[in-house]
Order: structure tokens, then sequence, then C-alpha cells
């Protein structure tokens, strides 16, 4: 039966192929991809703007951190929390006047890339907060005995010695954000999701679906590889042996 | 000069609070190499920690060059504590960084002129012998090599004192020596004041002038090491300062134990030969942990005179002092006749 029903899907996709040839060459997938990446870009900028000082304050006011205060960390722990337990589909749809009030309107890649913002930021606060707290204690330790103020210590220890952590976790927010961006469609926004909800699905058109798939799929691959082979090409603490070689050789 | 008075640290934990420092007056003096000996868990990290202020003590007063730390603001703090340079067991330093960049890190904490802290790079690097390493990272360095990057930069800022916390735990037998050294000749070249927090004996003897014995968060005994370590008051000290002297060495009552102590005499003389030969008195070697270096004997031995024979020891002691040998005389007193208690056992009795 499975097959059956497998069989028919790629009859279906064969038979639509032109259809997405038109599309293409009208340039509408093109344009959607486009606005996938642009909105991903914007969302994750903005999402870090406002959840990298967010997950210092949380990392830095911890009773363990380096100036523990109860208060500021509890308040801000608990409305990250609340952000992060709202499903995305809800909080998009919930917070609509905050993105009319910001950007005008309420439906469209704008408003979207505001939704966006408000579902990824408190989970990038979370991020950079468990990165920053990978970071040895005796490293900030030694910075606070070489008379570190907290300041020096967050800009000049923690963030540079958690930067692989931290890119880690910029992958994994952009790959989550991706897969945000494709609820666009359901407040009139554009992009990969949005082509393969409306012209894909309710045109019935199968191959356009998986057309989208296959781009988002390919653009998360990039983003992922990319940013690993980034990650391991910067870590320090990465034991290269032909690295040590030749430092030796050079010595 | 660092001047501990009536020092006290308490922590609060869960299961209620938990002494780590009672009562602790100390002085140390500058140009000293001042060891802190104690078993782990006796409390010698928070007191290290507790000259530049990383623990705050919760009773007491440490004052630095007669400034009370306790008073001074956080910015006169951090001041201070580019005067008190501090190394690890672990290292610490950034991963992140290669060798260069981290010893250049203190320098650029403060103002500091740019070039001046790049000559002042170079010339710590040179100091301890790792200039050709300097676009090294971390990772790529062995363990005493790593400890030489933080010497360096802990040096940075040219502080009259560094602390020493436990630096030469993680290092092998030739990387500790090396480490040593240099801690030596950073002392006597640029008179900086040390501090040593180790549960190493050897640690304490190859470098450090004065020595404090610590053990269930107390100081039990201070002095001058050749003292403590010759003739240690305290139980505790000599748990250990010499542990398998006062595990094996046991002496039976009547019993006269000599405890002598070798500290670089010759060691032509057939000591103990010429002991019988001359003065006619047998004694027993119970215990004998001696070193010959150059011809030089370090160390310390333990004999007895049968109680049937005590009569003999003045001769014995006669024949010491003639020959220039140190001793001490071993009392009956109560600590010494529990030699088998262990070491767990004497630090929950006391």
């Amino acid at each position: 039966m499975n097959s059956t029903l497998l069989l028919s899907t790629f009859d279906k996709i064969i038979r639509d192929w032109p259809y997405v040839v038109e599309l293409f060459q009208k340039g509408e997938i093109a344009a959607a991809l486009g606005i996938t990446v642009w909105m991903v870009l914007l969302s994750v900028t903005f999402s870090y703007v406002l959840g990298l000082p967010v997950g210092i304050i949380l990392y830095v006011t911890d009773k363990t951190g380096i100036k523990p205060n109860v208060v500021v960390n509890k308040i801000l722990g608990v409305i990250v929390n609340i952000f992060r337990s709202i499903p995305f589909i809800i909080l998009m749809v919930a917070f609509l006047p905050v993105a009319k009030s910001l950007v005008g309107k309420s439906y469209g890649n704008a408003a979207m890339v505001v939704m966006l913002v408000i579902g990824a930021a408190p989970y990038v606060a979370r991020m950079v907060e468990s990165s920053l707290k990978e970071v040895d204690k005796g490293v900030i330790e030694a910075a606070q005995s070489l008379g570190a103020n907290t300041f020096q210590i967050i800009v000049k220890v923690l963030l540079p010695e958690a930067r692989p952590s931290l890119m880690i976790g910029a992958i994994i927010s952009t790959v989550t954000v991706i897969g945000y961006t494709a609820m666009a469609a359901t407040i009139g926004g554009a992009g990969l999701g949005a082509l393969a909800i409306t012209q894909g699905h309710l045109r019935g058109h199968q191959a356009v679906i998986w057309t989208a798939v296959v781009l988002i799929v390919l653009i998360v691959q990039l983003i992922q590889e990319g940013g690993m082979w980034l990650v391991k090409k910067t870590d320090r603490r990465v034991r290269n042996e032909n690295k040590r070689n030749k430092a030796q050789k050079n010595k | 000069m660092i001047e501990f008075v009536d020092v006290g640290k308490t922590f609060q934990s869960v299961s209620g609070p938990i002494v780590a420092l009672r009562n602790v007056n100390l002085t140390i003096g500058d140009g000293e190499i001042f060891g802190i000996i104690g078993l782990s868990g006796a409390g010698k990290s928070t007191l290290v920690r507790c000259i530049n202020f990383l623990e705050e003590p919760t009773e007491g007063r440490v004052i630095v060059d007669g400034e009370d730390l306790g008073q001074v603001g956080p910015k006169r703090l951090r001041q201070i504590r580019r005067n008190i340079g501090m190394i690890f067991q672990s290292f610490n330093l950034l991963e992140q960084r290669n060798v260069f960049d981290n010893v250049k890190f203190p320098l650029t904490l403060g103002r500091f002129d740019r070039k001046a802290a790049d000559a002042r790079v170079e010339e710590l690097l040179t100091l301890v012998g790792l200039w050709d390493r300097r676009k090294s990272y971390p990772s790529q360095l062995s363990g005493g090599q790593k400890q030489r990057v933080a010497i360096a930069r802990a040096l940075a800022t040219n502080p009259k004192y560094l602390l020493c916390d436990e630096a030469t735990s993680a290092l092998d037998p030739v990387a500790t020596e090396s480490v040593l050294s240099l801690l030596r000749h950073i002392n006597e070249t640029l008179g900086v004041t040390i501090v040593v927090i180790t549960h190493e004996m050897h640690v304490i003897e190859k470098i450090c002038t004065s020595v404090a014995v610590i053990a269930d968060s107390e100081i039990k005994e201070v002095g001058k090491v050749a003292d403590v370590f010759s003739d240690p008051k305290t139980r505790t000290a000599k748990e250990l300062i010499m542990p398998d002297l006062v595990r094996y060495a046991g002496k039976k009552p009547g019993e006269i134990q000599f405890r002598l102590l070798f500290n670089g005499e010759s060691s032509d003389m057939p000591l103990i030969s010429a002991l019988a030969l001359e003065t006619g008195v047998a004694v027993n070697i119970v215990y004998a942990d001696t070193k010959n270096v150059d011809g030089k004997v370090f160390g310390r031995m333990v004999i007895t005179l049968p109680a049937e024979k005590a009569e003999n020891a003045d001769k014995v002691t006669a024949f010491f002092d003639e020959n220039h040998i140190k001793y001490v005389i071993e009392t009956d007193d109560e600590d010494q006749s529990a030699d088998d208690t262990t070491i767990a056992e004497v630090a929950d009795d006391e």
C-alpha cells in the first residue's frame, strides 16, 4: 500500500514539474529563497541584539556568577521562560499588536521578523547563558586576581573564551529560526514556506512543496556544515598535530 | 607585608555552616618565600584567596602593606590585586589567546602604553624562557610551559607579591623542578615575595624560607623551614612532614630515641659505625630516609638506644655534639604513643 502511495506522489511530482519550471522562470522561487534568507538574517541578528545581553545578565547575576543578583536573575529568568513556553504559532498571533506598533503592519514579512525575534530572542538568551557557563571558573578567577572588573571579564574573558560554544549556539538558533520562517504564510508573509503552502499545498502542486523542502534542507546543511567548519577552524583549543609540529619546527 | 589578624571564614551551605578557616594569625614578611602546607580540605586554598580577597573572610582582617582589604572599595581592591599576582594548579590560561596575548592580558586591563606593554611581554617571556613559543596556544604547550606562561602573566604588572596555589601539583617531577627554580630565581632577582600553598613537603623544602602548617582550618605551627621541619612540635606537623616516621618508628617505653637531621653534612664519615667504635654503644636504626647529593647528606634517621642501655645516652649525645650532628631526643609524650593512628583519625580527633 505504501509503495503505491509513494509511486503516486512521485508521479504527481513529475507531472507538476513544468509548473515548478514556470515559477522558476518567473523568478518566484528565487524571490522566495531571497525573502527566507533575508528574514532569517534579520531576525537572527535582532535576536542576538536582544538575547546576547540578556544571556550575559542571566549568567552574571546567577548565584554562582561574578555579580550575583537574585532579584534581577529571577525576574529575567521568569520572563525568558514565559516566552519560551508559548508555542510559536500562538505567540505569533498573540503578539501581532506589538508588530503593528513597531513596523506599522500586523501582517507581512516585516511583522514576521518581529514575531521571529520575539520567539527566538529568549531562546538565544538561554543558549548564550549556557555557553558562558562552560567557561572554566578558574580562568575567571585568574582574571579577577589580575584586577579585571566585571565589564572587562565579560568582554575580554567570557565572550572570547566561550566563542566556539557561542558559535555553535548561533548555528542551532539559526536553524531553528529557519524552521519558524516557514510559518510566515500564516500572517501573510512570503518566503519558501509560504511558497510551499500557497503555490504547493493550496493549489495541489506536490512538486512545489518538495522544491521548497529541498531548498530549505540545503540552506540548513550549508549553515550547519559551514558553521561547524568555521568553529573548528577558529577554536584554539583543538590540538592540531600539524600546527603543533609546525610551531615546533619554527622554534 | 601581609598580615592576617584573627581571620576566620565560614561558608554557608545547605547542610549548615562549614568552617574553612578559624582564628588565623599570620605575618608574611617582604622578600620571603612563605610556604603553607596542609592536606586537601585543610583550608589552605581559602587562606591564600583571602590575601587577594578572591575569598572574603567572614571574621578578622587581612592587611596588605598596611591596608585593610576589608575596608577598601572595589576599585582600590582591583588596584591592590594588580600588586598581587597569582598562579593556579590548573594554570587558568586564556585558551583562545596565544602565549603572547596571555601575558599581555593584564596590561590591557589598566592604562598601559601599547609599545611598553609589548616590550614588557618580551622581557617576561624571555625571563621564563618561552619567547620562541609566543605564538603557540596553551593547548599546544606542556604543563610546565603553561605554568611558566602563567607566571609571566602574573608578573606582568610588576607585582610585589606572587601567590602560588598548588602551582606544581599537576606537574611531573622535572617540570616541578623547573617551575620551583624559576620561582626562586624570581624571588632572588626581582625581590618578589612568594606565598606557596602546597601539600607536597619537598616543595617547601626546596624553596621556602618560612612555613606554616595548616590543618582543620587552623594554623598549627609557624616558623623557619629549617626549624619546623627539623623539629615539628605538633602532631599535625609531624604527620605532614614525616608521615612514615610517625607511622613506623614507634617507640617502646623506656627506649631513648634520637632523631638525626642531615642538612648537607659530609657523607664521608661512616656515622653509625663511628658511633659504635668510638663510644662502644650499639644503637639500632629504626628509620632512615636520607639522600646523598654530591657527597652531602640530606634527610633524617631515627636510632634507638634500648631501655637497658639508657645510661649511655650521654655518650651518644656527646658524640653527636662533637661531630656537629643535629639531633632531637624524642620524648614520651602522649602524641607520640599514638603511633598507629592514621592521618584521617588525627584530623578527626583535633
